[in-house]
This record gives structure tokens, sequence and C-alpha cells, in this order.
């Protein structure tokens, strides 16, 4: 049998139809790989009893007829999606051992379309970070880090073993990964990220505030899209940033994402900004046909310090489209410059008020004091990391009195010219063509001392968040440093259907076949 | 704008994050650094500009007043730290 863990979801479907193997064989494979992948801390909680119950209930469903468009898939969830009776934890203490006694809208219809759950993926502390390293159940290594793999006997050396026992013991030898440079995968969906490029999961849902989803795609080299602002439930996901947040899939082509976004979109009467909108067939947007598709590319996007191989991946990518029929047009977004620091207003100030909840009252941990106020206080400062308090801290302060009209209503002002300047330009244009990220992936423990040199990653992803675009990461080529790079395509609001119909021209233009040097069912 | 260790503790007070005080002069150091960041937006004219109060061109949908759901108090105390006779427990609250 071909390895089961290499397959793209699309070719699994096809496979599965064929009776080639089963949802069971599929997901016994990647419970393997999760198993086998332990070295990257991508998972908080693996779930594979779960994982092969509903692989079976797949299987029965598939005989029957009744198979769903995601009918046995093994996916990875993003411990930010609460999942009914199984640990929730939003990366964070504060949340240890929460299990929700519901469902998330999100992973419910993904499991409604029949999907598998393989367990919950690592991320930053309540998505908060661009590296996951603010996780409280230590950072994520990608599996693009180098490393070598070693064999060694699995017996305590030294210890109490008699020289008796030592010569009459089996060795038990294992394979253990040895980092030599520990790299970041992106956040805060970095567990999705390393999952689905090391091949233990098929697929991640991510959510993405101001790049939480295209940011990590592009680190790993993997395909990451965000939808427009109310397309996906947020009915059942912890709340970081309301305005802002917005889950997606993670999957490994752009094929595959169409497949997974169009059941994890709908309307949800239980999120009042879910929009009541049908959802398209987007993968039936995947023609490659963009002849006389208008690209803007944005002046502004060319910032001061850019690795001169980003600006050349990205005119590559122009030449792309442009070979493939589109035409390239020079377009401005005059406000760029000011997006990170209205987001870095905007989005502490609706997670201080969102975090709020976390009191140690009626979830989660509690740390006892000697009055109620005294309790708040110790759980909170305990329970909550020092990247989630810093941005507490900053949005209390920019929401409070005297210091309200001078942030909080600026921001939201220069919000409104931000949105403007994505208006005008798509009156020239059907899509926007940029890079995804500034850099590669840096090393865990990099950047760790300087939270605005942190904040500068998501430079190219947080204006469409502020605007509530639809926006994805494409892989397109490796740096010299041997990382991937990814391209990112926004589009107009709800016309996610053309920004997957560009990704699909980018993505076999670039042709991105590399693998990282860590896969899970190696050999 | 920079914040002093009194702000900090003020701040963090309002949070309702307990911030000992050896940490609140290095903490004023990051939170000025990032006010100072972000007051690069009064670069921005935006006299007349109306602020952003939905990123989405769409009203805010309502639904009828009416119980959906209910019956659920063990769900609802199910992750409660503590919890007796069908209610959170607190410390005392009023001598």
């Amino acid at each position: 049998m071909t390895d089961l863990t290499k397959l793209t979801m699309t070719e699994a479907l096809a496979g599965m139809a064929k009776g080639e193997f089963t949802s069971v064989e599929l997901t016994e494979a990647h419970v393997r790989a999760v198993e086998a992948s332990r070295a990257l801390n991508a998972f908080i909680t693996e779930t594979p009893d779960q994982a092969i119950a509903m692989a079976e209930r797949a299987d029965a469903r598939r005989a029957k007829g009744e198979a769903g468009p995601m009918n046995g898939l093994p996916i990875a969830v993003k411990d930010l999606f609460c999942t009914a009776g199984f640990q929730t934890t939003a990366g964070s203490h504060i949340l240890e051992g929460f299990k929700p006694p519901y469902e998330s809208t999100v992973t419910s219809n993904l499991w409604r379309d029949g999907a598998v759950m393989l367990g919950k993926v690592n991320l930053d502390e309540f998505a908060m970070g661009s590296s996951n390293v603010t996780s409280h159940y230590g950072p994520v290594v990608s599996p693009w880090s180098e490393g070598t793999l070693v064999q060694r006997d699995m017996a305590e050396e030294g210890g109490f073993l008699s020289e008796l026992t030592a010569a009459v013991r089996q060795p038990r030898p294992v394979q253990e990964w040895q980092w030599t440079r520990k790299l970041v995968p992106g956040g805060s969906s970095g567990g999705s990220a390393a999952a689905v490029a090391a091949r233990c999961a098929m697929a991640a849902t991510g959510t993405d505030t101001g790049g939480s989803i295209r940011q990590p795609a592009s680190f790993v080299g993997i395909v990451g899209i965000k939808p427009t602002y109310g397309r996906c439930s947020r009915w059942g996901i912890v709340a970081f940033a309301s305005s802002l947040d917005q889950a997606g899939p993670m999957t490994r082509t752009v094929g595959d994402a169409a497949l997974m976004l169009g059941s994890m979109c709908g309307f949800d009467p239980k999120d009042s900004t879910s929009v009541d909108m049908p959802v398209p067939d987007f993968r039936a947007a995947l023609t490659g046909d963009i002849r006389g598709l208008k690209v803007g590319i944005p002046k502004e996007y060319r910032v001061d310090g850019m690795p001169a191989e980003i600006e050349k991946l990205w005119q590559q990518g122009i030449d792309w489209l442009k070979a493939a029929g589109a035409e390239p047009v020079e377009i401005s977004l005059p406000h760029t410059k000011y997006a990170l620091a209205t987001y870095y207003i905007v989005a502490p100030a609706e997670c201080s008020s969102n975090l709020a909840r976390y009191d140690g009252v009626r979830f989660g941990l509690r740390v006892e004091g000697k009055d109620l106020k005294d309790m708040y206080e110790n759980t909170r400062a305990e329970g909550f990391g020092a990247e989630v308090k810093r941005r507490i801290m900053i949005g209390t302060y920019v929401l409070s009195a005297g210091y309200y009209e001078a942030y909080y209503r600026k921001a939201q002002q220069v919000r409104t010219r931000i949105a403007e300047d994505f208006e005008q330009a798509y009156r020239q244009c059907d899509v926007i063509l940029t890079p995804t990220a500034p850099s590669t992936a840096f090393a865990i423990g990099e950047k760790m001392d300087d939270p605005i040199a942190m904040y500068l990653n998501d430079v190219f992803t947080v204006p469409a968040s502020l605007a509530g675009l639809p926006g994805i990461s494409v892989p397109a080529g490796l740096a010299s440093d041997g990382l991937p790079l990814g391209l990112q395509i926004l589009g107009r609001p709800f016309d996610e259907s053309t920004v997957l119909r560009v990704a699909g021209v980018l993505e076999n233009a670039a042709g991105f076949d590399a693998l990282p040097p860590f896969v899970a069912a190696r050999g | 704008m920079s914040l002093d260790k009194a702000t900090v503790a003020k701040i963090a007070h309002l949070a309702r994050i307990k911030v000992p005080e050896a940490d609140q002069d290095h903490l004023a150091g990051e939170l000025s650094n990032i006010l100072n960041f972000v007051e690069q937006l009064n670069e921005v004219d935006t006299v007349g500009v109306q602020p952003m109060t939905s990123v989405a061109p769409h009203k805010l949908r309502r639904r009828p007043d009416a119980v959906t759901d209910g019956g659920v108090r063990d769900a609802v105390l199910l992750n409660a730290p503590d919890s007796a006779e069908g209610f959170f427990v607190v410390p005392k609250v009023v001598e």
C-alpha cells in the first residue's frame, strides 16, 4: 500500500471511494504518525481512541452510501476550538483541564461532514503570538528544523540495574530526534502548521486574528486560508479579538483548502456576526483560468529591510500570474504602515474584555486569596503567561478613562482608513498579491525579548485582517537558508472563490514539493 | 507615553492581575515601548473619519428574547473549581 500519510485529502477520498483502503487504515497510519512526531510537541492532547471510533463510523457511512465531503479524513484541531468532552486549553494554564460540554460550530460542521479528530494541537497562549513560543505547553518545533535521527537504548544508563539483570536484559532501541537548531513553526496556529507539514495530520483547523493561519503556513510550506470575516462561525472558539478572529483550514494543497473551507463555513444563528449567505462550491472555483484578471501589487509592501530574495519571489509570483494571462497593476494602500499599530491597540482592547471571564469562578484555574478580588488577581497572575498579561494590560490601558479617545477611538478611525484603502484598490484590481511574511522562520528563543520585533512578523497579514478580507498563503519556494516562503493572495469580501482560483494557479506554477527534514512516517 | 510604576500598578489592578512590585519597573518599560510604537497613529489625519464599529457591512441580527436552552445545571457547573448544592462557591464577599 502507498504511504497513506503522504496523500492529499483529495487523493485519500478517491482512494477510499475506490475501496483501496478504509478510513480506519488511513486513521491508524496517522495515529502512528502523531506518536512518531512527539519530538515536535505539536499536540497538546492526542485522541487516538476517538479517532479510530470516528473512522469506524465514517467507514460505515461510506458503506451505506452516506459519505460526507470530508468522510474519513483524519485532521488535527487547534486547541482553541471547544470540543465536547475533550480538554480545550487555548494554550493556557488558566484553562488546563477544561472540558467543554459543547462543541464549536466549525468542528461540528467538520464532524457532520465525516472528518476524524486526531487530537488537539498546540498554539500560542490564547492565540497571541507569531511563533508558538508563548504556549503554556511549550514551544512547537518546526519540522523544518535541523536535526538527526539517533538510535539509543531505552534503558537508563547506570541506574540500579545489577550486572546480572543487565546481562539478560534485551536491548530496547528507540529512535529519537536530536535537534541542532530548533526553528519556530510560526504562530499562533503553530501546532496545526507543524502537524500538517510533518504529515501527521492531513489538515488542521487554524484561526487567524492578525495572520495566525497565513504566517505559520508560510513558515512551514503549506497552504492556509483565512476567509472573510463572518464566513466561519466563531461560536465555541475561545475568543481573542472578536472583531478580527476567523477560523480557516490549513492544508497541503489549494484543492484541499477549498474542500475543507466548504465544510467549515456556513451561517450560524449562534454567532451574531455570522453571515447568512450561501457557501459557494469552492472546489468548482479551481478552474485554473485567470485570464484577464487584474492582480494588484501594493507598492507600500516593499518595506525597508525586506530580504532581497523575498522581493525576488514576489516578482516571480507576478511573472507566474502574468504568464497565466492575468494583468498586474500597481496599486496603493497608503495606510499600510499604520496597520500594525492599529492592530496592537484594537486586538489588546478586545482581548482585555474577552479574557475578563477568566476569573477562577466558573471554570479553569483558581488560586485562593484573602477575598474575592484577591482571588481574581491571584488566579489571573498565575493563570496567564507574560504575553497575555502584557496584552490585557495594554488593552485595559487604552480603554481606560482619559485614554479611550486618544488610543482606542483613534485606532478604530485608522482602521476605517485602512478598509477604505482596500475598497479603493479593488476598484482597480480583482485580487492583491503580496509576500506572506517578511522573513523565513527564525529560531526558538530569537526575538523573545523584543515584543515589537515579534509583532513585525505580521506586517503583511494584519492589514487584510483589519479590513476583514479573505487571504491565503501558498508555498512558493525555498529561500537560500533552505526554508519555505509563501506568497499571499487577498481578495474582495466573500470572494474566496477568486482567491482560491488564483492560489491554484500560483500553486501549479510554483510546483512546491519540498519536504521538511522531519517527516513523521519517514522510511 | 512613558508609564511609571504607579500607573502600571493601577492598570494591573484594573485588569485584576497581581503584579509584584519587583516586576513593575520592567513591565513599565515594556508597556511604554508598545505605547510609543502605537503612537505613530497620531500622524494620521482622522478628522471626520467614522471609527469602525463593524468590519462587515452587516447589521447585527437579533433573535427573539426567548429561552433556547436550559435545564443544564450540571453541564454549567461541570468545570467549576468549586461548587456546592448547584451553585458556584467563591470566598465570602460580605462580612
